[in-house]
């Protein structure tokens, strides 16, 4: 029956590089870090409200308001393939740390003016 | 007769992840009876079931545990799919297992490490755990998630994993094999830790089938039972056969556990090699909901679970309740108790590999 069976690696390890990536890691491309719009590109259809499992979005049509609760969104991704508009995206990196319970809220710019109806 | 004392052992305790209490009943320090009590981490979620779209609901499914996570949103997804009877596509099928199997072999090794950790071996709690984390890391390399995956849908994978991605997967799958064996030798052959493990916890056959002991407690006592041969996602295409040991002790259900991470290798080599081309999303009609009932069937890394669902034609399920393997592996457990030394109890209870935040839901 073998003794000491373990010490070999333990060894090892003492000399070796630390095993786990650092939390400042450059992440893998795929990682789901945190929703990023471009809110010039929104058309506040409201469709990313609609499909967010966990209601962390808001969005105000006539206001032109984009509003998101980073503490309530889990990162699933649904509203960036809702997206008809292709202004959200999901940035690899882990959103900052928070200090305050604050939704964080993206003002559009006002439509632009509907041509005007022909003189008669 | 000895006096009796009674020793709480939980729901706070060093080698307890999460909360189980149990009433410890000694004569000495023999353990003469185990009263289990549950309920300190019920969160309700199949309450919420009646509450949210059976789309969104998967998100809700895949957090009923961090650890079988993707199992959990897998089986959800297969009841509904069965409702709805939709035949998903095949490489959905094929990335299904590949991503269970991973997510099989991350959950033994860290059993592996909380075992080892019940005995006081923590250069091997630590060694799993570092080994684990290269199975995280082709898991988030694939899915964007260490613990939850989001990529599971009702109509197949919400992305796709391609063939390259595959490819490197199964290139750094004989490197993480190789250090398993490091860690898996020792907790099978160490003496020091066959002293803790052999003859410990015995569950002779009978009483399994009896209680209805599932998954790797179930077969250490010689039940040839796994779930995965019921056939779904396509496991009725893979070459395995169910792990089964006959020591019906601890070490027994340390062994089947061991085997099963190889065979979990083994597993996602055939299905890599054996993964069609095409869709991995079926285009689900709008307006179309789950009617009916019916009783999905999964193997999970700690046995087999239960997803009951029933449907009234409502974007809302009218019931959704889910039978864990723990819930299910409890009973014996409480039979393992009783006669043990009160020293036994941590790594007894441990071998049963316990998931109480599954079993509560």
């Amino acid at each position: 029956m073998p003794f000491f069976s373990f010490a070999g690696l333990v060894a090892k390890a003492a000399v070796s590089k630390p095993a786990t990536r650092l939390a400042a890691r450059e992440p893998f491309a795929a990682t789901r870090g945190h929703v990023v719009i471009q809110i010039s590109a929104c058309n506040f259809c409201t469709l990313c409200a609609k499909r967010c499992p966990t209601d962390a979005i808001e969005v105000d049509r006539g206001g032109r308001v984009w509003r998101i609760d980073r503490l309530k969104c889990i990162q699933c991704r649904a509203c960036v393939d809702a997206c008809t508009k292709k202004s959200l995206t999901l940035d690899p990196h882990y959103s900052p740390a928070m200090t305050a319970k604050d939704v964080e809220s993206f003002k559009g710019e006002a439509p632009p003016p509907k041509p005007a109806a022909p003189a008669a | 007769m000895a006096q009796r004392t009674i020793v709480p052992f939980g729901p706070q305790h060093p080698v307890l992840p999460e909360p189980i209490h149990l009433d410890l009943v000694l004569e000495d320090e023999l353990v003469v009876q185990a009263i289990p009590s549950i309920g300190y981490v019920h969160r309700g979620l199949e309450g919420l079931a009646q509450k949210k779209d059976f789309h969104e609901m998967v998100y809700v499914a895949e957090r009923i545990c961090g650890i079988c996570s993707f199992i959990h949103g897998m089986g959800y997804c297969t009841g509904i799919e069965a409702l709805l009877q939709l035949d998903i596509p095949k490489r959905a099928n094929r990335l299904r297992v590949i991503l269970g199997e991973l997510s099989r072999i991350h959950s033994h090794i860290l059993w592996a490490g909380l075992l080892a950790d019940a005995f006081g071996f923590e250069s091997l709690f630590m060694h799993s755990w570092r080994v684990r984390e290269l199975i995280l890391d082709l898991l988030e390399e694939a899915t964007g998630g260490r613990v939850i995956f989001g990529i599971c849908k009702v109509g197949g994978m919400r992305r796709d994993i391609d063939d390259d991605q595959l490819k490197r997967m199964l290139d750094k799958l004989d490197g993480i094999e190789r250090e398993c064996c490091v860690i898996t030798e020792p907790l099978l052959n160490d003496s020091t830790v066959r002293k803790r493990t052999v003859g410990v916890g015995m569950l002779p056959q009978e009483t399994a089938h009896l209680l209805g002991a599932v998954g790797p407690t179930a077969r250490a006592s010689g039940i040839a039972m796994d779930a995965r041969r019921l056939g779904y996602a396509g496991y009725n295409k893979l070459n395995f056969e169910p792990i089964v040991e006959t020591g019906c002790d601890s070490h027994a259900r340390s062994a089947v556990r061991v085997r099963e991470i190889y065979q979990s290798f083994d597993l996602i080599r055939q299905a890599i090699a054996d993964t069609p081309g095409g869709d991995v999303d079926l285009k689900l009609k709008p307006g179309v909901n789950p009617k009916g009932h019916y009783a999905a069937r999964l193997e999970q890394p700690r046995g087999e679970v239960v997803y009951y669902f029933e449907g009234n034609g409502t974007p809302n399920l009218h019931r959704f309740r889910v039978r864990t393997p723990t819930f299910a592996n409890v009973a014996p457990l409480v039979k393992m108790l009783e006669g043990c030394q009160l020293a036994d109890v941590p790594v007894i209870v441990l071998t049963i590999d316990p998931c109480i935040s599954c079993t509560e839901r």
